[in-house]
């Protein structure tokens, strides 16, 4: 499995990346700090040095890339993967699979209910992240669920994964093992 | 262009970082400058003060919080090492503590932060990471450990502010900033390793006492004067390692030194000023009149004797050369009152330098043998550590003896 996308894009990089997409006015340059455009500059070092065969064109090309990709760790049973994912394109992309090695089976969740008696279940439809938006995958909110994992996930470990997206095409990413508390909402699978 | 844009930049950062949403990040970044305060105030509280919102770079071929000038607070926390953790678990333990130092150190929350507004002040956070001889044997390494102290005369050492295989030092001019990154850092270490101990120190604030001024510590000393000056040859040649897996790191002791402040309390000025060789009130040596004056320590006094006592402070510590002093960056500490009303203090002695047999086993040697001080304080407790180089944009703190 190859690691492909941008994966470590960090938080300013993604601002300054909004900024620019979000807006052409003259004060969109005013908002790119200079500790923006340092950060993003140093981005590319992180980004693995070869092209994903996966994803038929440069790393900088690709659709969707998914910045601070982490995964909560797990021996065995359930686990969720959480990260911003950010479309780099014109048009809408839809999400609409994920996998890992870890575990056979993962799905696309979302986090329903009042506070409190929160329920998860596959999310309809697929993940949509708008043109030049990005979209949240968090504990509480929209995730991608780990339903049985298989090969344990220890802190710190660099677990691989690839998004499916509707029209076919892939994109990898790597997410680091967190040790984490929360994302634990009841699963309700035909809810 | 500078500090307001760049801050304005790093707040826009933070804010769509915890707003969640592209729709807000682009609603700052399109808004006229003069709504972006109010925007700022409605998502992430008022503007910060340049306090709260200044940082210390965490890349670089040093690790941060060694030269850094001191920060207001400092916590020492020292772990032991599970069984089983292996060199391949310590580097994923190091490069997920690297990466909870670069984000918090810049004023960002950590990966899967779950109390993310605390990190939006970094108030000058440093994360400095310490390797102590139990950590080198677990990474197979065990011919490049730093060797224990051996015991000196006087000590009364106790081992649960002693020894530890793995050492953070976090310091911050901002209390609540270190407390939620020492919880951030210690939430990704608990895995790999236990907690031997936490020191917690405080020094005098920079809102109080000009950066770069000697400090006062809970025996009203100021204590520090003859420090090398970060940047300067002799603190290069003093503090950082020149070559081999530690080149552009360090080592650093740290004692504890508990003080006893009933017994200081019943020595009068005179004998306290004897003791050390220097006047109280402000640092100067018995035998001249600013902080800075040299010692002389031919000078006699009216009865032939020298001013300066063969056992006072300032002539046992006494290093000639420049370059192979000590670097003290130490911290006050106050653990609370005996029912009786007295308090646990003294000073958490951190002492970084190139290497410790060469510079700081010849002054505790001979403070050990003699020193006046000495009926005042006492090492409760000691710990040696390596201190990594620091690492690029890219890099992760302990990869040049780990990978």
């Amino acid at each position: 499995m190859t690691s492909t996308t941008v994966h470590r894009v960090i938080p300013a990089a993604i601002a300054a990346l909004l900024t620019a997409s979000a807006c052409a006015a003259p004060a969109s340059t005013t908002a790119v700090s200079p500790v923006a455009a340092q950060v993003s500059a140093s981005a590319p070092a992180t980004a693995p040095a070869s092209a994903p065969a996966s994803v038929p064109a440069t790393p900088a090309a690709a659709p969707l890339s998914v910045s601070d990709p982490w995964v909560k760790t797990a021996h065995s049973g359930m686990s969720a993967a959480f990260g911003t994912l950010v479309n780099t394109t014109g048009e809408a992309i839809t999400v609409v699979g994920a996998s890992t090695p870890v575990s056979p089976s993962v799905e696309l969740h979302e986090v329903t209910g009042d506070a409190g008696a929160t329920t998860m279940r596959r999310k309809q439809g697929g993940i949509v992240i708008p043109a030049g938006g990005r979209h949240v995958l968090e504990p509480g909110g929209d995730h991608i669920m780990l339903m049985d994992v298989r090969t344990p996930v220890e802190p710190g470990a660099e677990v691989p994964f690839t998004l499916t997206l509707k029209d076919g095409r892939t994109v990898s990413f790597t997410a680091v093992a967190k040790d984490f508390a929360g994302g634990n909402e009841s699963y309700a699978p035909h809810g | 262009m500078g500090e307001r844009e760049n801050s304005m930049g790093r707040r826009l950062t933070r804010r769509g970082l915890l707003a969640g949403g592209a729709a807000a990040a682009a609603a700052a970044a399109c808004a006229p400058v003069s709504a972006v305060p109010a925007a700022r105030g409605a998502a992430a509280g008022p503007a910060p003060l340049p306090g709260g919102d200044a940082v210390e770079p965490f890349h670089g071929v040093h690790q941060a919080g060694i030269a850094t000038p001191p920060q207001t607070f400092g916590v020492f926390a020292g772990f032991d090492l599970r069984p089983g953790t292996d060199r391949a678990a310590l580097i994923r333990l190091m490069r997920l503590l690297t990466d909870d130092a670069r984000r918090l150190t810049r004023g960002e929350p950590a990966l899967a932060d779950t109390d993310a507004e605390l990190a939006l002040l970094p108030a000058r956070l440093t994360v400095t990471f310490g390797f102590g001889a139990g950590l080198f044997e677990a990474a197979g390494a065990e011919g490049l450990a730093p060797k224990p102290l051996r015991a000196f005369k006087g000590d009364a050492l106790q081992p649960r502010w002693s020894g530890g295989d793995l050492l953070l030092q976090v310091c911050a001019d901002d209390r609540v900033t270190l407390a939620h990154a020492l919880r951030v850092l210690v939430k990704d270490a608990r895995s790999f390793a236990t907690v031997r101990w936490t020191q917690h120190g405080f020094r005098q604030s920079p809102q109080v006492r000009a950066p770069g001024t000697t400090q006062r510590n809970l025996m009203g000393q100021l204590d520090g004067t003859v420090n090398p000056t970060p940047g300067s040859p002799d603190f290069e040649r003093a503090v950082w390692v020149r070559d081999g897996w530690l080149r552009g790191g360090s080592t650093l002791v740290l004692r504890r030194i508990r003080m006893d402040l009933e017994k200081w309390d019943a020595a009068d000025r005179t004998a306290k000023e004897f003791s050390v060789g220097r006047r109280l009130d402000n640092g100067a040596p018995l035998t001249g009149q600013a902080e800075t004056d040299e010692p002389d320590f031919a000078a006699l006094g009216p009865s032939g004797l020298p001013v300066i006592s063969e056992f006072a402070h300032i002539r046992r510590v006494r290093t000639a050369d420049p370059g192979q002093r000590i670097l003290r960056r130490a911290y006050n500490y106050e653990d609370g009152l005996s029912p009786e009303g007295r308090p646990d203090a003294g000073l958490l002695f951190a002492s970084y330098q190139a290497d410790v047999d060469r510079q700081f086993v010849p002054i505790q040697a001979r403070m050990a043998e003699m020193d006046l001080l000495n009926q005042w304080i006492t090492a409760i407790g000691s710990a040696v550590f390596a201190v990594p180089p620091g690492c690029a944009a890219d890099g992760w703190i302990g990869e040049t003896l780990l990978s």
